[in-house]
């Protein structure tokens, strides 16, 4: 972080309202070169705009030197190591930054004509056979905006086979382990969850699920390897259960980086996956997102897609075909987040199919060289090799005083972004690590020798975990204040605004 | 063992409320250290009836949501409406001014399949 | 094969450290019979050099706004966006970091989200912003979402001048959760539709201005559905807002809408991101992320996520929605791009582009055949004409002369066929707006 920055002298993280000042303009506009017109005139009394904008007034060298100063006090992969399991927080490549900001690609608005854009569509439809023969499914969709929305997409697309089948099925059941947004996805979509218990090797418990299925059971969402790291090695047998039970299998490809080139979702037995273009493949996670939640299936899933869906006529050109009667209607506008699918085939054109084998064994073998050099003082649940993340248990620090929290806190000082605390919510003071391919031998020593370090001090020099983070530009903030007297906007006078109803 | 303070003269659930001999129902101070920090309430408006064993309100910590089972059935006769700007009261003062809401009921107020004493409660498997 | 690190000797001693002697040992607890057992028919490698040769060729194959004219909109829109925009949002701090679990650490993308919360809710007229959606149309989905869980009832109504894609999505999202979304039939008013209901909805939501362009006073709408217990909803372009009265003064309870007009590129439809406000009572039912201020143990003001125990991390199944990313990055131009125009600048991009649709407009409707679709309320920037003949047809005539004409409404909506919807941004000059009506004006 800059010396001299502006934070460094603030007693508080500062807002751009801050540096306003009444008249003062970042940007000035031409001037008209049509008839000036009247707003207050067209628009009368009753319609024009009587109540302030609540913008702030400031220069352009105000808001250079506001987001550069923002921009300091964060923290991304450009910056260093950021093992936060389950997110896959590789580097993510300049090229593609580069390849979606050409101007063909992005000075595109998505009502022009196809046939001014040739060139896209020919990428979007190389993407959906790439991710298809990635995934090893029969066809994909890239409208989804998210995994989340991928998630939902697919239970969708679920519902509407069953419902093709002249049946009615209410029950979705996930492990004890999932992402929260698997439940979160079924119930937004009307299903009743059944939560299937981990058995002792951390996987799903086969004879659990077995009593689970029944005639109500519309599928099972599952991702592997799971979120403790651990590929589901029964995954034949837990496809067929659900299978023969008339249900069908979703996979939350959250945690595909562990197996690209090795196995595909297609051929474990799933019907429907979701990719995270933003986790496997290198686009940057902006904050939170953009992301993007491509969806693949099955052939006897294809008809129910959401609609437009790319169509090639006999001269070869690309059309978009929205005539998609069995479709269960869009999830979002227009085509999806193109701008990442770019990002993402430019990664997958990087790498060809050894290389992206290569991402998923050195994405293992860092995982499992970092397991094994944290062995010692910081135990995994499950005594088994992992792929592409595991995750600790820090009950015997909890013991000994520290919990996991504050050992993530206390990295901070180290100048590593914490790994996952507290999920999944089967392992006792969980720590998940996610190292991914991109971070050197160095750096995994580095971490490792910081958590050795910081476990010695737990009994040495028990404040130092307490009270961390001590270099950042805020210490530990007052969660609970924040969410019971809530102060989600600015106001001039500091304190929370007036509601401005009606 | 449920753990925290247990005060007698006050009947308890194992889903950890507990309720007063007037129908006052809060939750236990073992509940509230369980949760963490207490952030928000959702509560019943006065006049709407509840059903003993059933969700009757939602409380909310930092980093956890769980529901609230009510211990009798009754109508709602009083929402303490201090816990709208000091959610904090539940876990400063769970048996005192962090009581939630207080129940008209015919149900008796006493040790039986639903309610437990505080030896009972006390006795609980974690 | 790029970005991994490792040396040949690396890999050993990593191996070495596990007692391994290859990484294929690390993946045995794959079952055989699923194995691939092939190399990915995938192509590439292709070296960084080779790759933006493709690329760059690939790209100009597409004809871009930067050598056609625009004229489309449809909450898309050919908006100027000062390089201050990129240049601060593609900064690798903000770009590379995740989701700001970490607060310390994340100073920046949370304070930059409140300043986001901020404008918005202050440009919707409401109490209340969260960080961000996925686009406008899941945006519009949510709120019917949110009125339903709210009111516990089934049926959204939605006023057929709300955007398509929004229309569709809000469909889709509805109908999953059980729910049904009427819309007034072709030749039907909202105000007869709602006339005609059996009992009361759990929202109405309309767009302002609305896909004719017709900007309206949205009162007694709201009015009429506080007085039955549903919610009042309102899409909104947020340009547009800098000069009309926000629908949350004029009672409405939940404001969303598009974000892409405010600082955030074309990009064939996305990435941008939706707006989502609301008014005090519903802040506890917002979706996704919402960001708040605190304090540190020294009294130093910083921002936290809060009031999470509505998300799906925690309340899993019972949470207000799946989402789980916010578009972050997006909002983030938005938040620069307002504050580099502050409010004179917006008014000034709204009032421009306004005085150029109304010069191109008043120009083709004294052309015959050329009419406003709505001429009973006014218009701003973007506007639904008829016209004498195909709509199809006269596009293609203009493409042919370097114009991306109005988007031909019936292959929205039946109701609509033979529209015209034209968009004029302040990019638009008097030359364009000449040349546009010079070519439709030697069509035929």
């Amino acid at each position: 972080m800059a010396v001299g920055a502006d934070w460094q002298q603030a007693d508080r993280t500062p807002l751009i309202y801050d540096r306003s000042h009444p008249g003062r303009r970042g940007v000035r506009l031409p001037a008209p070169d049509v008839p000036a017109l009247d707003e207050a005139a067209l628009l009368g009394p009753a319609l024009a705009r009587t109540a302030p904008l609540g913008l702030p007034e400031v220069a352009e060298n105000d808001v250079v030197r506001h987001y550069t100063a923002l921009s300091q006090m964060n923290y991304g992969v450009d910056t260093g190591f950021y093992p936060l399991g389950s997110c896959t927080m590789k580097y993510n490549p300049k090229v593609n930054e580069w390849v979606a900001a050409l101007p063909g690609f992005q000075r595109v608005h998505p009502l022009q004509p196809e046939d001014t854009v040739p060139g896209l569509l020919e990428f979007l439809a190389s993407m959906e056979s790439i991710l298809g023969e990635i995934s090893g499914m029969d066809a994909v969709t890239l409208q989804p905006a998210a995994g989340a929305q991928g998630e939902f997409t697919g239970v969708l697309l679920m519902r509407a086979l069953i419902r093709a089948r002249g049946e009615e099925r209410h029950t979705l059941i996930i492990p004890d382990s999932a992402h929260g947004t698997n439940p979160a996805t079924a119930a937004m979509a009307g299903y009743r969850v059944a939560v299937v218990p981990s058995n002792v090797r951390g996987g799903v418990d086969l004879a659990a699920l077995r009593g689970l299925v029944n005639g109500d059971t519309a599928g099972l969402m599952l991702t592997n390897p799971n979120t403790l790291g651990l590929f589901e090695d029964e995954i034949l047998e837990i496809a067929d259960v659900v299978h023969s039970a008339g249900g069908l299998l979703y996979y939350d490809g959250a945690n595909a980086n562990a197996i690209l080139g090795e196995v595909r979702p297609g051929d474990m037995g799933f019907d429907v996956v979701h990719l995270n273009l933003h986790k496997t493949f290198s686009t940057p996670h902006g904050g939170g997102g953009p992301g993007s939640g491509p969806v693949g299936v099955k052939a006897v899933l294809e008809p129910f897609l959401p609609g437009p869906r790319l169509h090639r006529a006999p001269s070869g050109a690309l059309s978009w075909d929205d005539d998609r009667p069995q479709s269960i209607g869009k999830v979002r506008s227009y085509y999806g987040n193109v701008g990442i699918v770019l990002r993402a085939l430019a990664y997958i054109l990087s790498h060809g199919p050894d290389g992206l084998r290569e991402v998923a064994h050195t994405a293992v073998l860092n995982a499992n060289y970092l397991r094994a050099r944290l062995a010692e003082r910081y135990p995994t649940r499950y005594d088994r090799s992992v792929m592409h993340e595991f995750v600790l248990t820090l009950a015997g620090q909890k013991e000994r005083g520290a919990s996991a929290l504050d050992v993530a806190k206390r990295l901070i000082d180290y100048g590593v972004y914490p790994p996952t605390v507290y999920f999944p919510l089967v392992v006792k003071e969980a720590l998940m690590v996610e190292p991914t391919e991109t971070e050197s031998k160095e750096t995994l020593d580095r971490f490792a020798d910081a958590l050795a370090a910081i476990d010695q001090e737990i009994d040495a020099t028990p404040d130092a975990l307490k009270t961390a983070p001590h270099h950042t530009p805020v210490g530990r903030l007052d969660e609970a204040e924040a969410a019971r007297r809530p102060n989600i906007r600015w106001s001039a006078g500091g304190g929370r605004p007036e509601p401005t109803g009606p | 063992m449920a753990s925290g303070k247990v005060p007698e003269g006050r009947w308890y659930t194992a889903e950890h409320e507990w309720i007063a001999g007037d129908g006052t129902v809060g939750i236990t101070d073992h509940a509230q250290d369980a949760l963490g920090d207490v952030v928000f309430l959702d509560l019943p408006e006065v006049g709407r009836h509840v059903e003993r064993g059933t969700v009757f309100g939602v409380v909310e910590s930092v980093k956890s949501v769980s529901d609230l089972f009510s211990p009798v059935t009754g109508t709602v006769a009083a929402v303490n409406d201090q816990l709208k700007d000091r959610p904090e009261l539940v876990n400063q003062d769970p048996y005192g001014e962090g009581w939630l809401v207080r129940l008209d009921t015919e149900d008796p107020i006493a040790s039986g399949p639903v309610l437990l004493d505080a030896a009972g409660y006390r006795a609980l498997p974690d | 094969m790029r970005y991994i690190p490792h040396t040949a000797d690396d890999r050993a001693a990593m191996l070495a450290a596990i007692g391994l002697s290859d990484t294929l040992s690390l993946f045995g607890d794959i079952p055989a019979a699923a194995r691939l057992g092939r190399p990915l028919r995938v192509p590439g490698p292709l070296t960084e050099m080779e790759l933006q040769a493709t690329m760059r060729r690939d790209a100009a194959q597409n004809r871009s706004v930067e050598d056609l004219v625009c004229f489309l909109g449809g909450q898309f829109y050919d908006r100027f966006i000062p390089a201050a925009v990129g240049a601060l949002a593609g900064r690798g701090e903000f770009a590379t970091s995740y989701t700001p679990y970490q607060p310390e650490l994340s100073q920046g993308t949370l304070a930059a989200i409140y300043e986001f919360q901020s404008m918005m809710a202050g440009l919707t007229g409401l109490a209340a912003a969260q960080a961000s959606m996925y686009d406008g149309a899941s945006a519009v989905a949510e709120a019917a979402l949110l009125a339903m869980d709210t009111t516990q009832r089934l049926t959204v109504v939605m006023d057929r001048g709300v955007f398509p894609e929004s229309r569709q999505v809000a469909a889709t999202y509805v109908t999953a959760r059980g729910g049904r979304v009427v819309v007034p039939a072709p030749d039907q008013s909202l105000e007869e539709l709602l006339a005609s209901l059996a009992e009361p909805p759990a929202a109405v939501v309309v767009q302002q201005p609305d896909v004719l362009g017709r900007v309206r006073d949205l009162r007694p709408l709201a009015a009429w559905a506080h007085e039955r217990g549903a919610l009042a909803m309102a899409a909104a372009d947020p340009v547009a807002l800098a000069l009309i009265e926000p629908p949350g003064r004029m009672g409405f309870d939940v404001v969303v809408g598009e974000g892409q007009p405010l600082g955030n590129g074309l990009q064939y439809g996305g990435p941008t991101f939706g707006f989502f406000c609301v008014q005090d009572a519903l802040v506890r039912r917002l979706p996704g992320r919402v960001v708040g201020a605190t304090q540190d143990g020294a009294h130093k003001r910083g921002y936290v996520l809060t009031l999470q125990a509505r998300e799906q991390h925690i309340r899993r199944e019972r949470a207000t929605s799946n989402i789980c990313s916010n578009h972050s990055l997006n909002a983030l131009q938005a938040t620069i791009y307002l504050a580099l125009l502050g409010p004179e600048g917006l008014r000034e991009v709204a009032r421009l582009s306004t005085a150029k649709a109304h010069y191109v407009v008043d120009r083709l409707t004294a052309l015959p055949g050329f009419a406003r679709m709505a001429p009973d309320a006014p218009y701003l920037f973007e506007v639904a004409l008829t016209v004498p003949g195909s709509v199809a047809d006269l596009n293609r005539h203009l493409l042919d002369r370097g114009i991306l004409g109005g988007w031909d409404m019936g292959r929205w909506d039946r109701a609509w066929a033979g529209g015209w919807q034209l968009a004029v941004t302040e990019q638009r000059t008097r030359a364009e707006l000449d040349q546009l009506v010079e070519a439709v004006a030697s069509w035929r």
